[in-house]
C-alpha cells in the first residue's frame, strides 16, 4: 500500500497541527472542578477536564502537576483554553506557559469572587472562544504533523501475537515520514528491560532508560508486599497462556516494531529532539498513561487490547484494535480496528499494519473513534506521592 | 489455505502458540512463522488450549525458552517436542 502523504488537520499558531479542535475549561485544582463543569455546561462546544488534585502538592509531584496541566493546554488538539483555579498565582503560571503557543488562553481565579460570578465571567469568555474555534477549518497537513502515542491494555496472548505487532508494523512504516512516536509503561517492560535499553539510539538514551527502569524497580521493591512475584503475570494472564513476566514484557515490546528510541521523557514531558520514537516514563494504568502522553503533545493514540479495555481521552482520540476474535465480537462498539484475522492467517502483519494506517488517517481527518462516540473522556493525573 | 493451529513469532523460537480452541494429543499441527511468513509442522503430545505454548523441540532442565526471539524463562522440568509448555515446566529468571 502507498502510505498517505497527508491528513486534514487544524493548523495551530506555533506550527503544530491538531486532529481535533477542542476548547477546554481546565481546572487548576480539585475544588475548581464545579466551576469548570458549570461553564462547560453553559457554553456548547467546550469541554471541562475535572480531576482530583492540585492542592498542597510539592517538589517533583507539583512539577508533574504543572507539566500535565500546561501540556494539556498546549496540545495542538486544543484550539483555546480557559484556566480556572482557586488562587491567581498557580493559575497564572499555567496560563503564561500555554500562551507561548500563541493560542487564545485566559485564566480566572475564584477566591474573593465566588463560584457564581466566576461562572458568569468565564462563560462569556468561553462563548467567545467556542465561536472563534468553530470557524477553524481543516487543512492539508503532512504526515509528519502526526504525533502518535501507543499503549496497550487488558492484554492477553493475542496482544503479543498480533495486535501489538500490528502497531509495530505501523511504526516501522510511518517513522520514515517524520512522525513523532511515543511508548511508555515502565512497569510492564520488566523482563525485557535490557533488550529495550539496547533500542536506545545513543549510549545516553540507553543509560537514561536503564536509570528510569531501575528507579521504578527500586520503588516497587520498596513498596511491594510479598505478593508482587505472584502478580506478574496475573492469574488471568497465566490462564490465558502467559507463563512469565518476561513473556508478558516482550509481548508489550512488540508495539515499537524495529524502531529505536531517541530519548527518554519524564512523565508529560514534550519531546524536543525532533521526529522519531521516544520512551516516556509512565504508569501502565491506561488512563494515566494516555493523559501523560497527551500532555507531552501527542495528537493521536493507538491502543491494542486483548480482553477489551474501553479507555478514551478528552483531547487525544484513542483508536482501539484487537486480535482477539471474541473481544471483537462481544465488545464491537469499543473496537475501531479488528485484526483477528491474523490468527487464522487470513491477514498478515503487513496487511494489518496497512489497515491500521488507513484507520489512523481517517480518525486524524475527523472520524470519531469508538471511545469518542461512547463519551469516554478519562483525564487522570499521575500523582507521585501524598500531598503536604 | 490449510488451517493454522500454531503461530510462532520468530524463526529462533523454540515454542509456538496455539491459536485454535485447543489441540488434542497426537494432532498434526500447521505452524506459521510470522517473522518470515514461512510454515512448519509439529505433532502434539499434550492437549493444549488456545493461547498456550507448544514445544517445537526437546528441551532439558536449565534450557532457555525463546519466544519473540528472546529469553522468556528457564526450563525447570524436561520437555518433549510437542508437549505443553507453561508454569509447570518453565519459570521466570527474574525472581
Amino acid at each position: 500500500m502507498e502510505i498517505p502523504k497527508s491528513f486534514l488537520g487544524y493548523k495551530r499558531e506555533n506550527g503544530r497541527a491538531g486532529t481535533r479542535n477542542h476548547v477546554i475549561i481546565l481546572p487548576v485544582d480539585d475544588i475548581s472542578n464545579a466551576c469548570a463543569e458549570a461553564v462547560a455546561n453553559n457554553i456548547k462546544g467546550t469541554i471541562a477536564l475535572p480531576h482530583s488534585y492540585g492542592r498542597l502538592q510539592f517538589g517533583a509531584d507539583l512539577e508533574l502537576h504543572f507539566r500535565t496541566m500546561i501540556g494539556t493546554g498546549k496540545n495542538p488538539n486544543v484550539a483555546a483554553v480557559i484556566v480556572i483555579g482557586i488562587e491567581p498565582k498557580w493559575t497564572k503560571r499555567i496560563v503564561d506557559a500555554i500562551a507561548k503557543t500563541g493560542k487564545p488562553v485566559e485564566g480566572f481565579s475564584i477566591e474573593g469572587v465566588g463560584d457564581i460570578d466566576t461562572i458568569a465571567k468565564v462563560s462569556k469568555k468561553a462563548q467567545e472562544f467556542s465561536m472563534w474555534a468553530s470557524e477553524k477549518q481543516r487543512e492539508e497537513c503532512p504526515m509528519s504533523d502526526l504525533w502518535i502515542s501507543v499503549k496497550c491494555g487488558e492484554s492477553d496472548t493475542t496482544s503479543g501475537l498480533a495486535s501489538n505487532p500490528t502497531v509495530g508494523n505501523l511504526m516501522d512504516k510511518l517513522e520514515p515520514f517524520g512522525v513523532h512516536l511515543c511508548f511508555g509503561e515502565t512497569s510492564e517492560l520488566t523482563g525485557a528491560e535490557t533488550v529495550c535499553a539496547k533500542r536506545g539510539k545513543t549510549p545516553e538514551a540507553q543509560k537514561k532508560f536503564m536509570k528510569t527502569w531501575n528507579d521504578y524497580n527500586d520503588f516497587i521493591l520498596k513498596e511491594a508486599t510479598d505478593d508482587l512475584s505472584e502478580s506478574q503475570p496475573t492469574a488471568g494472564n497465566i490462564a490465558g497462556g502467559l507463563t512469565t513476566i518476561e513473556e508478558k514484557a516482550f509481548g508489550n515490546f512488540q508495539k515499537i516494531g524495529s524502531r529505536q528510541f531517541i530519548d527518554v521523557l519524564e512523565p508529560a514531558e514534550e519531546p524536543t529532539k525532533g521526529k522519531g520514537l521516544y520512551f516516556m516514563d509512565t504508569s501502565s494504568a491506561a488512563a494515566e498513561c494516555v493523559t501523560l502522553q497527551a500532555a507531552g503533545g501527542f495528537n493521536i493514540h493507538l491502543f491494542p487490547t486483548g480482553q477489551g479495555n474501553i479507555i478514551g481521552n478528552p483531547i487525544e482520540p484513542v483508536i482501539k484494535l484487537t486480535a482477539n476474535p471474541l473481544t471483537a465480537k462481544t465488545m464491537s462498539e469499543h473496537i475501531d480496528v479488528d485484526v483477528s484475522k491474523i490468527l487464522s492467517r487470513q491477514m498478515n502483519l503487513d496487511q494489518a499494519g496497512d489497515e491500521l494506517i488507513k484507520a489512523t488517517v481517517r480518525v486524524a481527518n475527523g472520524r470519531l473513534t469508538c471511545a469518542e462516540a461512547l463519551g469516554h473522556k478519562e483525564f487522570v493525573m499521575t500523582k507521585l506521592y501524598r500531598s503536604a | 489455505m490449510s488451517s493454522t493451529e500454531v503461530i510462532i513469532h520468530d524463526e529462533k523460537d523454540n515454542v509456538g502458540v496455539v491459536v485454535i480452541e485447543k489441540i488434542k494429543p497426537n494432532q498434526e499441527c500447521n505452524c506459521w512463522i510470522m517473522e518470515n511468513d514461512k510454515s512448519a509442522k509439529i505433532k502434539s503430545i499434550s492437549e493444549i488450549p488456545l493461547g498456550h505454548k507448544i514445544a517445537m523441540t526437546d528441551l532439558k532442565e536449565g534450557d532457555t525458552i525463546l519466544k519473540y526471539g528472546h529469553d522468556i524463562g528457564k526450563v525447570v522440568k524436561s520437555i518433549k517436542m510437542g508437549e505443553h509448555v507453561h508454569v509447570h515446566n518453565v519459570k521466570t529468571k527474574k525472581w
